[in-house]
């Protein structure tokens, strides 16, 4: 891949272009579809989700974005919509929260095969008991068998930029599949921070055209799209879908660092933040915004003598499965703080936990135990105290000291 | 292992699908009188609720559970005993809807085993459609009208104990005669069924037909591609228009003729073609305009040939054609190849007309000709000619 150079004078002026705004999360998102000129927007209200639809709506009002913006009857019509745009060669973006993303699951499930590099974002939520619509990670989990890349966020900055990257990850011609990008409802979709919002110009250079090729459906380029596959066809149709989960960490870690070298912010290991792991005897791994709290436990508990680190996981799918063993084996022992369960599962453990532990079977030599740990369902806080009692066990696990493999915390007794 | 036996029913969606189930499952109990133990079941991959579309059934029977066990581990037996065919059109090459290939009706059939066909052909005029093959096997005609009737509806003309008496004579192993009449006088309580059933064996007989003696037309077939060698995003390549094509004699460009995909062929769902008499038609486009599959070609003197390499003939065209007997639906058994009634028609006009003639008189009145159930009462009506050829058969 050609490898984008800019001149210096022109990153001096990106600078003195780049503006900073006090947004959320979900406006930081609209913002990003925005630069990206994106061509095709579906809507259809949910909370926390429905904010990202309204920002980008009054951006299309003021007539600072031209996109099409097509609110649907349903969330199935409105990734079917984005689907067939973006098979006629558009840049599309939509999303979804909780059950809202469930009701569009059938559009969800077939899009995967027909390699349609749509970008969502979805305003993580618990799956409805009644009403219920604080986070919950289970919503995007859902289809992380199906074919899709699913990334998290903790921050507006990051929501930002992770929508710039998801655009060249999602459009590269090795990739064509969905991509979503997890906010976690309130924490970020809903809380303003500053952010640095990047050059026109340069998001220019960073993201060339989408360029469907000879994928593209249109009058000079006859094509049949999704006719009858049997069972002569569907072993090969999952076969391309698997290679590009062979080729999916190479892709964004190439993107990654034409990021860094086009905008200058440094994101390190795409795959996951490492912090205070440094001379650290155990481990905490979670996603989304719990890292604050996390990070916040993390400190205080180093002050205390206490060796902790914390790894927040960016990517779940692709799972950089090898990398996060080798990060993970240096530790005595990993706590993984699951936002989501996964009811039956080995050790009845939550669905990051599951995978975390299957990579260190597979990669790791040393296997340090793996203790789960549910919390924060429904919107409910993970506290610094729970982190702290977290550490605690983990460190008693890391003594040898056998702990139960899934606990929950916040629960109220 | 014990004696493991493997039977397939070739047959017309819609039209016998519950004859072709009736069939298999009638084998199974039959062998159970016998101690034998057997499932049966319809191919998976076949599209049964489509009008024509040959689809198979199949019974798999062993003198015990294990050795049934080893007939289920794979889904569709690639080897059968017996291979039965309920519509003798079938002859020409049977692939279900999940399409394949053109594949001969004995496709399954081990050498030197029996393909039952259900016809009024003799043997002769079957082996012009039934391709060759490499190894011997031999053929029994079961005499009698084919059995048509609808999706859930069972025609009760005999056919179902007709073959199994015929089976019986065919593969003794698989059970006897007395365990077929055993079976109907416990399950179908009809003494003339009996009957049926035991003339079926009386009268059975086969003809040895050597290797290499048959249909010498090549099958239609294709390589399925690699993973990595086949277009990705579950998309293929679309059909070009299609344009005007030339006069076999003027040389005259002109009219219509649909570009169509090289690999999806549907004749072999065809029980009956449309042929046309150029001279009487009055070029109303009816015909064409009413194809579900654009399968008229418009010719450069604006008449409409049907393409016979893409007809399934599901006979609309007959319906809607306002003049009379210029389009008629004639038992695909009259025909031993695909090629152009236009271009017959242009080549020698006098010569095509006479064939038309005879051709159209060999297809019976409109209501006995038609595969699909014009009124109430249709088949109940069927059944006594059906059983008078049965019964002199």
């Amino acid at each position: 891949m050609a490898t984008l150079t800019l001149p210096v004078e022109e990153k001096k002026k990106s600078k003195i272009n780049e503006q900073e705004a006090l947004i959320t999360g979900a406006e930081a998102i609209a913002i990003a579809c925005k630069l990206a000129n994106v061509d095709v927007v579906t809507a259809y209200p949910i909370r926390p989700y429905d904010t990202v639809m309204q920002y980008i709506s009054q951006l299309v009002a003021d007539g600072e974005m031209d996109c099409e913006y097509i609110v649907a009857e349903g969330e199935h019509s409105q990734f079917e919509i984005v689907k067939h745009a973006s098979v006629c060669g558009a840049r599309v973006f939509c999303g979804s929260s909780g059950v809202g993303w469930m009701y569009a699951m059938e559009a969800l499930t077939v899009s995967p095969a027909l390699r349609v590099p749509m970008v969502c974002m979805v305003g993580n939520r618990a799956l409805d008991d009644p009403g219920a619509f604080g986070v919950e990670h289970n919503d995007a989990l859902a289809v992380r068998d199906l074919g899709w890349l699913l990334t998290w966020v903790d921050s507006a900055q990051e929501a930002l930029d992770t929508a710039l990257i998801a655009y060249r990850v999602a459009e590269d011609r090795r990739i064509f599949v969905p991509l979503a990008i997890s906010c976690d409802g309130a924490f970020l979709t809903h809380s303003q921070a500053l952010v640095k919002i990047p050059a026109a110009e340069l998001v220019k250079k960073f993201l060339p055209a989408y360029n469907r090729g000879d994928l593209l459906l249109h009058p000079d380029n006859v094509i049949s799209v999704a006719p009858q596959a049997n069972e002569d066809w569907v072993m090969e149709i999952r076969r391309q879908n698997y290679k590009v989960t062979e080729v999916a960490c190479d892709v964004i870690r190439e993107v990654y660092a034409e990021f860094e070298h086009t905008f200058g912010r440094k994101y390190g290991n795409p795959f996951f933040e490492e912090y205070m792991t440094e001379g650290a005897d155990v481990v905490l791994l979670g996603m989304g915004t719990m890292s604050t709290p996390v990070k916040v436990a993390v400190r205080k508990l180093r002050e205390e003598g206490k060796k902790v680190g914390f790894v927040r996981l960016r990517w779940f799918r692709p799972f950089a499965g090898p990398e996060i063993a080798k990060c993970l084996e240096r530790f005595k022992a990993v706590g993984v703080i699951d936002r989501d369960f996964s009811f039956g599962s080995p050790d009845l453990s939550g669905v990051v936990a599951t995978g975390v532990r299957s990579a260190m079977y597979s990669s790791s030599s040393t296997r340090p135990p793996v203790i789960g740990f549910i919390g924060g369902l429904g919107g409910r806080e993970i506290t610094v105290p729970d982190v702290e009692t977290m550490t605690d066990i983990v460190f008693r696990a890391a003594k040898g000291k056998a702990q139960p493999l899934t606990q929950w915390f916040g629960l109220r007794e | 292992m014990g004696q493991l036996f493997a039977v397939e029913v070739v047959y017309r969606g819609v039209f016998q699908k519950t004859l072709a189930k009736n069939i298999t499952r009638d084998i199974v109990l039959a062998a159970h009188n016998e101690g034998k133990l057997g499932i049966s079941f319809g191919r998976y991959g076949d599209a049964p609720e489509r009008n024509g579309i040959p689809a198979k059934s199949f019974a798999i029977v062993a003198n015990d559970e294990q050795t049934l066990e080893e007939g289920m581990a794979q889904y569709e037996p690639k080897h059968v005993d017996l291979t039965v065919v309920l519509d003798d059109t079938l002859s020409k090459g049977a692939e279900s809807w999940a399409w394949y290939g053109l594949q001969p009706v004995h496709h399954a059939l081990k050498p030197g085993a029996t393909l039952i066909v259900i016809s009024q052909e003799d043997a002769p005029a079957l082996l012009k459609n039934i391709h060759r093959r490499d190894k011997a096997y031999k053929l029994a005609i079961l005499k009698g009208i084919t059995s048509f009737s609808g999706m859930w509806v069972f025609k009760d003309d005999h056919t179902d104990v007709r073959v199994l008496g015929a089976i019986a004579s065919a593969l003794p192993q698989l059970f006897s005669l007395n365990s077929v009449l055993q079976f109907i006088n416990e399950k179908l309580k009809s003494e003339l069924k009996v009957i049926s059933a035991r003339n079926a064996f009386d009268r059975f007989s086969t003809v040895d037909v050597p290797a290499g003696q048959g249909n010498p037309e090549e099958l239609f077939k294709f390589e399925l591609p690699g993973w990595d060698h086949m277009r990705d995003g579950v998309s293929i390549k679309g059909q070009p228009q299609g344009g005007p094509y030339a006069d076999p004699v003027t040389g005259e460009v002109g009219g219509f003729r649909p570009a169509r995909n090289e690999l999806f062929k549907k004749y072999s769902t065809r029980s009956m073609r449309p042929v046309v008499n150029f001279s009487t038609c009055t070029k109303c486009t009816l015909c064409g305009l009413n194809c579900p599959d654009a399968s008229f070609d418009i010719t450069p003197d604006g008449h409409y040939d049907a393409n016979l390499e893409s007809c399934c003939g599901c006979g609309i065209c007959e319906e809607v054609c306002p003049v009379k007997e210029c389009v008629t639906m004639v038992n695909e058994s009259e025909f031993h190849d695909n090629k152009s009634q236009w271009e017959a028609f242009r080549k020698d006009k006098d010569a095509y007309l006479n064939w038309l003639e005879t051709t159209i008189a060999k297809a019976s009145p409109i209501e006995k000709r038609s595969h699909g159930f014009r009124y109430r009462g249709q088949y109940q009506e069927q059944v006594p000619e059906a059983l008078e050829v049965a019964r002199k058969g």
